[in-house]
């Protein structure tokens, strides 16, 4: 039965077309996919949903009835729970508290603290885990333990279509797995999830159907989810997918010249005796798990954290741990995984974020040079083609793809040796990945050694020339790509079989 | 339909790339407008008297060390911070040159006296912020109680009276025929705004206040610029504090009373936003120009001062309120 139907929504923000006539059908107990690249309008279609923009024009109808949804409050007591990628919860109180916000039991004007505190416990427990306790601090909870916090929440309201906006995004496998449990069940319930993600391998796990936008219009509905991925690819994109990994003609490593030297590198409780070399030209992937220690050996070795033991050097050159300034000024470089959080000055035009790095450099007595600062950053920004090249324009105003153009910009304007790259493609479309992959090998085939780290397989294996696979804070294989496939390093990374030479290849 | 800048910023169509400039010059439109209109009150009110030289120049003289004051807090509020301590270093500084001691070695030391003691507070400021981790709010309001018991202190609680002609001579002079705390203004006004908008200090400036964690990863080392912004409030203080013993010609522990307060609200009704990241000098000037014309308009007029408070107060509201309309309605036409 047809719980949700939208027809002809459009909504027009100051001069964008967001949404133009879109279509949604969403059936009780199934997972509907909702599919299309960055700006194709999904978080527009999501925050109408929500009751949080009101659409233009278009028809809404809940179980066979036109309704409107004028606010968050009213969508909620429709029925429809957003769970967004970004979770909104409150770090510092309680799980019981962030459940209940906003709707919290009461009697005479108290609050039932205990009545909310059974509540939470019993939806924990039905979410499959139990051992999550009410009163623990949400800011305390992995992310993973947010996002049922953030599920748990949706039930409270006794929601019939929940609304998950990238929810595998900052999860490891098992966590994973555990989602895709609680969503087959909450189907069985009749409860309809509305699920967005760039992964079609997890279309292809739960989903039931699949809808397709492309620049704010419906250009495929109700698809069934076994639709081959380079049918779904071409409608999100029109690009084929070959295009997404471009080949490298010829390796661009330079042996004779070792540029990162990391030994013994230790920091207790996150990883453990890590060492690797990266030589000039040279591409090297780290797979592995979220909470394997991929990202905190990136910091670590940017000097972000200081290490319990261990040495780096750049160029033969030992660098002083735990300080970013002297791996700055050794020549290493980093763009963070959280882009918007660690990476970028959103506020500020495009060109001072380039510089911000290089600054001694376009000054003199401190005084700066504004004038190269503007010529140099749009030099930087066209070999990047990071679209539109003006330095001058915010970077708030730019997309994920372009935004992460900016931050290697900066170390590119900086000239650095060793460039650090954490999840570089993560809530980048597909064609602006294939844009990136470009980048990382300029970078390569300019002579700077490049240290990647990404949660996809695939990516890892299709652009290092040498992959590091990491478990539980330790390095269990150091190969070259070509002698890896996708499933081996998964069957490495998850499982913890032993993998043999001959397996591998 | 409340919210008209919300853009996906992945679905934005080029717009203008030029629109936080725009924006911003609008703001600091609609506050000179403000600042006219209450000059054409105070003609309405006082035609014979407040558009006089005379009183031009006093409106000035009486602006400038608070607007001194507040070039140094527009630095710490756009790097993010607060400082509470302002008015209390003003009163040590101001009390710490006027001792007998220090004014038996002449002018000059007692100027040096003066900046060396702003610079310090602001200094143990930074340190405790940056290198002690200590919150700003909290850091400056102790340093706010013990400058001020420290003023007390060395003073007896007694006004200290410049004797030292040389210091007063030159500092309620003339030059050109223009006072030379007006003079003083302009200069720390101009020194200021360079450094904020034509250094690299003032780059970082904006860079750890807009985003502390991104700048710290941008290779700036954020504790020891936190430290200097301080240091740089603390000798606008100093600066300040010359000014108004040198108007008072004398130092005494409750000069410089309320003027964190004053300056914070100029700074703020300037457009700078107290998160940090934004902010601008002109802005600032303006808004301690506005506050400035408000009081002599209510002295002009023998208006009570417990009136003018709460005209302030209701400025305050009124100029934020009106800066986020202005600001909306131009995020409608511009994207």
């Amino acid at each position: 039965m047809t719980l949700l139907r939208m027809t002809g929504i459009g909504k027009t923000f100051p001069g964008v077309r967001a949404l133009d006539q879109v279509d949604l059908e969403v059936a009780e107990g199934e997972v509907h996919c909702l599919l299309g690249q960055n700006g194709a309008g999904k978080s527009t279609l999501i925050k109408v949903l929500a009751g949080a923009h009101q659409p233009d024009e278009g028809e809404i109808a809940w179980r066979g009835e036109r309704t409107a949804l004028p606010s968050p409050v009213a969508a909620l007591r429709l029925g429809i729970a957003t769970m967004y990628q970004e979770l909104d919860l409150v770090p510092d109180v309680s799980v019981a508290e962030n459940v209940f916000l906003g709707h919290e039991p009461t009697r005479f004007g108290f609050t039932r603290r205990r009545a909310a505190r059974d509540l939470t416990r019993t939806l924990m427990a039905r979410l499959g885990h139990p051992e999550i306790s009410p009163d623990r601090e949400v800011g305390r909870l992995s992310a993973a333990g947010q996002q049922l916090v953030s599920m748990a929440r949706a039930l409270a309201h006794d929601a019939r279509l929940i609304v998950m906006d990238e929810p595998t995004a900052a999860l490891a496998a098992d966590e994973v797995d555990n989602l895709f449990r609680i969503v087959g069940e909450l189907t069985r319930d009749g409860v309809a999830v509305l699920y967005i993600s760039h992964r079609l391998e997890e279309i292809r796990r739960i989903g039931s159907r699949v809808t397709v936008l492309k620049d704010g219009r419906t250009v495929a509905a109700n698809l069934p989810a076994d639709t081959p991925t380079a049918d779904l690819v071409d409608l999100m994109s029109g690009r084929k997918v070959e295009t997404v990994f471009p080949h490298r003609e010829t390796s661009t490593l330079d042996t004779s010249r070792e540029v990162l030297t990391v030994t013994g590198l230790t920091r207790r409780g996150e990883f453990h005796d890590v060492g690797f070399h990266v030589h000039a030209g040279e591409i090297l992937g780290i797979a592995g798990l979220v909470g394997a220690g991929r990202s905190e050996i990136l910091e670590t070795v940017f000097g972000a954290r200081k290490p319990d033991a261990g040495h780096i050097a750049v160029d033969g050159k030992p660098v002083r741990p735990g300080s970013v300034v002297a791996a700055v000024k050794a020549g290493i470089g980093l763009a963070p995984e959280e882009r918007k959080a660690q990476g970028l000055l959103l506020d500020l035009p495009v060109a001072h974020n380039v510089t911000l790095s290089s600054l001694p450099a376009y000054s003199r007595v401190g005084f700066l040079d504004r004038a190269r600062e503007l010529k140099d950053s749009k030099a930087t920004l066209e070999r990047l083609d990071l679209r539109p090249a003006d330095p001058r324009r915010l970077v708030a105003e730019f997309s994920g793809g372009n935004q992460q153009k900016a931050v290697v910009a900066r170390w590119l304007v900086r000239g650095c040796k060793v460039l650090l790259l954490d999840e570089p493609t993560r809530g980048v479309d597909v064609g602006a990945r294939a844009e990136l992959y470009r980048v990382i090998h300029e970078l390569a085939a300019a002579g700077v050694a490049v240290v990647l780290v990404s949660s996809e397989v695939a990516e890892v294996l299709g652009l290092a020339d040498r992959v590091l696979v990491l478990r539980d804070g330790e390095v269990i294989a150091d190969r070259r790509a070509d002698e890896l496939t996708e499933s081996a390093v998964l069957d490495m990374v998850m499982a913890g079989s032993a993998v043999t030479e001959e397996e591998a290849s | 339909m409340t919210e008209t800048r919300v853009v996906d910023p992945e679905t934005a169509a080029p717009g203008e790339p030029r629109k936080q400039r725009r924006n911003l010059d609008l703001r600091l439109t609609g506050l000179l407008g403000v600042l006219v209109v209450l000059c054409i009150v105070g003609y309405a009110t006082r035609p014979d008297s407040f558009l006089t030289e005379a009183n031009i120049s006093t409106m000035l003289r009486l602006a400038a060390a608070i607007g001194v004051v507040s070039v140094g807090m527009t630095f710490v509020i756009i790097s993010g911070g607060i400082d509470l301590s302002v008015g209390s270093i003003v009163a040590l500084a101001g009390v710490w040159m006027t001792t007998v001691a220090t004014q038996s070695y002449g002018p000059v030391v007692m100027v040096l006296c003066a900046l060396l003691v702003g610079l310090g507070c602001g200094l143990v400021n930074g340190l405790l912020i940056s290198y002690g981790k200590i919150v700003p709010f909290i850091a400056t309001l102790a340093m706010y109680a013990s400058a001020k018991g420290l003023a007390e202190r060395l003073s007896g609680r007694r006004t200290q009276v410049v004797t030292e002609t040389g210091f007063t001579t030159f500092f309620r002079g003339d030059i050109l025929g223009i006072p030379v705390l007006i003079w003083t203004l302009a200069a720390v006004f101009a020194v200021g705004w360079v450094l904020l908008n034509r250094t690299t200090f003032g780059r970082r400036t904006f860079a750890v206040g807009g985003n502390a964690e991104a700048a710290r990863l941008a290779g700036i080392d954020v504790r020891k610029h936190t430290a200097l912004v301080y240091g740089l409030a603390g000798l606008c203080c100093g600066i300040a504090a010359l000014m108004v013993v040198a108007r008072t010609t004398s130092g005494a522990s409750t000069n410089g009373m309320f003027y964190e307060l004053d300056a914070i609200a100029a700074v703020v009704i300037g457009g700078t936003l107290l998160s940090g990241g934004r902010g601008s000098l002109i802005g600032t000037l303006i808004g301690v120009l506005i506050f400035t014309v408000v009081g002599n308009i209510f002295t002009q007029n023998n208006l009570d001062t417990d009136i003018q408070n709460i005209a302030k107060g209701v400025i305050i509201v009124a100029a934020v309120l009106l800066q986020r309309t202005t600001a909306r309605r131009r995020g409608a036409h511009a994207t």
